[in-house]
C-alpha cells in the first residue's frame, strides 16, 4: 500500500505524544523520536507502567497519537481514515501479544491462515501450503490441526508468530511474546524470532521485561515514564 | 468466506441461546402465516358468500348528479328561481341499446330487471312485496335464486305468461301454496292475477317475505312502465374487476352503476382495519423476537470482545466486525423463518380440519383457511428485518469496540 522509498526508514515517529484525555490526562507516550530501518531487531524495555505497550499500540497504528506522527516508508499515517489504517496494519504490520489471542474456537493452521483470507492475494491452496511451511519451519508442523487449548504456551505464542508472519510484513511488534513462558519456551519463542530477522527481512520490535533476552538483541530502547531514557544500539550483541 | 466461519464459530459457542431465539422467531413466524390465514380464510369465506347473494355491478336509473334542467342549459346564471323543473322519467331509457352495446364488452352476464313496489292478495290477506320482474334465463345467470328454490322451477316463469316466484315466507303469511292464483296490485291501482309457479328460501327474511319475481313484459304492464328497465345486474368471471367495469359502464351509460366494493364499503374497510390489526400483531410478535436476537448477539459480542480486538489487530475493518455479527442475526432470522413458515404451513393445515357445528343439528364446518406464499413472504420479510436490525446495532457497537482497550483489559 504505502510503497518503501528507499530513503525512508520502514518506521519513523516524529514527537509522538498520547495523552488520555480526563479529568486528570494521563501521560502514556511522551515526545518519542525514532528511526527504525529493515531488518532491525529492537528491544523495548522500561519499568511497569512506563508505557511501553501504549508505544507498541501508536507503532501499529491500533491506537491514534495525541501529538506528533508516526511515518510509515515514510508516509505519514495521522491523517488516514480507520478503513486505510486496518489496511495497513493487515499488509504491514504483524501482532504479537504477551498472550496468546488466538481464535479459540480456529485451528492452529486456519489462525495462521486468517490474515491471508483477509487479504486474498493467493489462493486457498497456497495460502493453505503457506500456514503449513510457517507452522512447520517452527516446529509445529505435527500440530497443525489443534486448536489453542490443546497447545502449550510455548507453541502458542509460535502460532502467533507465524499468524504475525502470515502476509510477509516488514514489521513485527511483539509485546512481551515471552512474558508467560517458562525459559525452554522463551528461548525457543527468541530464536523463532532472530531467524525471521535474519531470514525474513523483517523488522522486529518487541517489549520485553527479559534482560537477557534484551541484551541479545540489535538495538535497545529504554523507556522511562513514557519518554526516551535511551535508544542505543548493541553491535555486538552477546551471541546467542 | 471467513466471515460465516467466524459468525458460525460464535454461533456453535451460543448454540443452546441461539436455537431459542431461533426458535422465538420460528414461534413468531409460525403463528403470524397461521393467523393470516385463518384471517384471510374466513375474510374470502364471508366475501364469497356475500358475493354469490349480491350483484357484482349494479347499474340502477339513478344519475350521481342532479340532471341538468333545460333553463340551466340555456341561460348562463348562477342560479334560477320560480320554474318548474322538469320531471326526471324513472328509468334506465332505450334497455335493449344499453345491454347490446355492455355485452360488447363486460366481461361476464348481465341481466336486466325491473322493480317496483306491488299489493299480493289472497283470500282476504294483503302482503306489501317489491316485484321484481325479470327474463328468467338471463336472471339464472347473474343470481343465485335457482339454488334457493324449495318447489317449482324459477325457469316455468319464462314458460307461464303470468308466472309467480315467492319466498316461502310470504305464502306462509297468505296462505298460498304452489298452483295458486294471486292478485298483485299495483301503486297506481292496476290489478292483474299471477300464478304460483316457484317458491324459494333464501334464509333472508327481508326477501322471503318481501320479494316476487315475474316476468318482465308482464310486470312492465302492471306497472305501467312499457320497455322500461331500472336495473341491469352485472355477474363478472373475476369479481376483482368489479371496480373498473361499474367506472367505464357509468360512463358509457351515465347511470350510476355501483360495484359490490363500494356498496359494501364500510365492510371493506373493516376488512382493512383488521388487517392493519393482524399485522400490527405479527410486527409486535417479531419485535418481541428481535429483541431476543439482540440480546443473544449483544451477548456474543460481549463474550468474543477479545476476538474482536485480534481480527482488528490483524488488519480488518469495521466493516467485517459488523458484517460478522450481522451475519449472526440474519442466520437466526433466516432459520427462524424458514422453520417458522413450515410451523405456519403445518398449522394451517391442521386449523382447516378441525371440524365444529354452530349449533346442535347444524351443518358440520371447518375453519376457513387461505394458504397464501404472500403470508409467507411478508412473515419472513418482516423477521429478516428484525433479525437484521436486532444484529446490526449490537454489530456496529462491537465494530467500534477500541482493541486497546480490549487488549490492555486482558493482559
Ligand atoms: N485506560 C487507562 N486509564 C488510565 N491509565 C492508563 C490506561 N491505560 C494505561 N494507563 C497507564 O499508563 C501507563 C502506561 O501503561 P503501559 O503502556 O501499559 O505501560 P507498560 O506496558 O510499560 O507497562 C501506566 O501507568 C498505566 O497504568
Ligand atoms: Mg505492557
Amino acid at each position: 500500500m504505502l510503497g518503501s522509498s528507499p530513503d525512508a526508514p520502514l518506521l519513523e515517529t516524529r514527537n509522538l505524544t498520547r495523552i488520555l484525555p480526563g479529568v486528570v490526562p494521563v501521560t502514556l507516550v511522551e515526545d518519542v523520536n525514532l528511526q527504525i530501518g529493515r531488518s532491525e531487531f529492537v528491544a523495548i524495555t522500561g519499568p511497569s507502567g512506563s508505557g511501553k505497550s501504549s508505544l507498541l499500540y501508536l507503532l501499529g497504528l491500533l491506537d491514534r497519537p495525541t501529538r506528533g506522527e508516526v511515518l510509515i516508508n515514510g508516509h505519514p499515517t495521522h491523517a488516514r481514515s480507520r478503513v486505510e489504517l486496518a489496511d495497513l496494519r493487515l499488509e504491514q504490520i504483524g501482532f504479537v501479544f504477551q498472550f496468546h489471542f488466538l481464535l479459540p474456537e480456529f485451528t492452529a493452521l486456519e489462525n495462521v491462515m486468517v490474515p491471508m483470507q483477509k487479504l486474498a492475494r493467493l489462493s486457498k491452496r497456497d495460502q493453505k501450503q503457506r500456514a503449513t511451511d510457517l507452522l512447520a519451519n517452527f516446529g509445529l508442523g505435527d500440530l497443525l490441526n489443534r486448536r489453542p487449548a490443546q497447545l502449550s504456551g510455548g507453541q502458542r505464542q509460535r502460532v502467533a508468530v507465524a499468524r504475525a508472519l502470515a502476509n510477509a510484513p516488514p514489521l513485527i511488534l511483539a509485546d512481551e511474546p515471552t512474558g508467560s513462558l517458562d525459559s525452554h519456551a522463551t528461548e525457543q519463542v527468541f530464536q523463532t524470532l532472530k531467524d525471521i530477522v535474519s531470514t525474513k527481512d523483517t523488522t522486529i520490535i518487541s517489549v520485553t521485561h527479559d534482560m537477557d533476552i534484551a541484551t541479545r538483541m540489535h538495538r535497545r530502547i529504554h523507556l522511562v515514564d513514557g519518554r526516551i531514557d535511551y535508544d542505543r544500539s548493541q553491535t555486538d550483541p552477546v551471541p546467542a | 468466506m471467513l466471515q460465516f466461519k467466524i459468525a458460525a464459530t460464535h454461533i456453535r459457542s451460543r448454540l443452546r441461546q441461539t436455537i431459542v431465539s431461533t426458535l422465538g422467531v420460528a414461534l413468531g413466524v409460525g403463528f403470524s402465516i397461521a393467523m393470516a390465514a385463518l384471517m384471510e380464510g374466513s375474510q374470502r369465506d364471508f366475501v364469497d358468500t356475500l358475493i354469490n347473494a349480491i350483484p357484482h355491478v349494479e347499474i340502477q336509473d339513478e344519475k350521481r348528479v342532479a340532471t341538468v334542467q333545460p333553463a340551466s342549459r340555456v341561460y348562463d346564471a348562477t342560479a334560477i328561481h320560480g320554474l318548474r323543473p322538469l320531471e326526471d322519467l324513472r328509468g334506465i331509457r332505450n334497455p335493449t341499446e344499453a345491454l347490446v352495446s355492455l355485452r360488447e364488452w363486460v366481461p361476464g352476464n348481465m341481466a336486466q330487471s325491473l322493480s317496483g313496489q306491488a299489493v299480493l292478495r289472497y283470500s282476504g290477506q294483503d302482503l306489501g312485496v317489491t316485484i321484481v320482474g325479470v327474463v328468467p334465463d338471463r336472471q339464472l345467470q347473474v343470481s343465485q335464486i335457482a339454488e334457493d328454490m324449495r318447489q317449482g322451477r324459477f325457469l316455468d316463469l319464462a314458460s307461464t305468461a303470468n308466472g309467480l316466484v315467492i319466498g316461502d315466507t310470504a305464502a306462509n303469511r297468505l296462505g298460498a301454496a304452489l298452483g295458486d292464483m294471486i292478485t298483485l296490485t299495483s301503486a297506481a291501482g292496476l290489478s292483474k292475477r299471477f300464478k304460483v309457479v316457484g317458491l324459494f328460501h333464501t334464509g333472508v327474511t327481508a326477501s322471503d317475505e318481501g320479494l316476487a319475481y315475474a316476468p318482465l313484459k308482464a310486470t312492465q304492464i302492471l306497472l305501467e312502465k312499457p320497455n322500461i328497465i331500472n336495473r341491469i345486474t352485472i355477474r363478472l368471471a373475476t369479481i376483482d374487476d368489479a371496480n373498473d367495469v361499474a367506472a367505464r359502464a357509468e360512463r358509457q351509460l351515465g347511470y350510476k352503476a355501483v360495484s359490490w366494493i363500494e356498496a359494501n364499503e364500510g365492510l371493506m374497510e373493516a376488512f382493512t382495519i383488521r388487517n392493519i390489526i393482524m399485522y400490527t400483531v405479527v410486527g409486535a410478535i417479531l419485535l418481541v423476537a428481535g429483541f431476543g436476537i439482540f440480546n443473544i448477539i449483544s451477548t456474543i459480542v460481549h463474550e468474543k470482545a477479545r476476538d474482536i480486538a485480534i481480527l482488528k489487530s490483524l488488519g480488518f475493518r469495521e466493516t467485517d466486525m459488523q458484517m460478522i455479527f450481522a451475519i449472526e442475526g440474519l442466520v437466526i432470522g433466516l432459520f427462524g423463518a424458514v422453520a417458522g413458515s413450515a410451523l405456519g404451513y403445518a398449522l394451517s393445515r391442521y386449523m382447516a380440519t378441525i371440524e365444529f357445528e354452530y349449533s346442535v343439528g347444524a351443518e358440520v364446518t371447518q375453519m376457513p383457511i387461505f394458504i397464501s406464499p404472500i403470508h409467507y413472504l411478508i412473515a419472513a420479510a418482516l423477521a429478516l428485518l428484525s433479525s437484521g436490525i436486532a444484529g446490526y446495532l449490537p454489530a456496529r457497537r462491537a465494530a467500534q469496540l477500541n482493541p486497546v482497550d480490549i487488549i490492555r483489559g486482558a493482559t
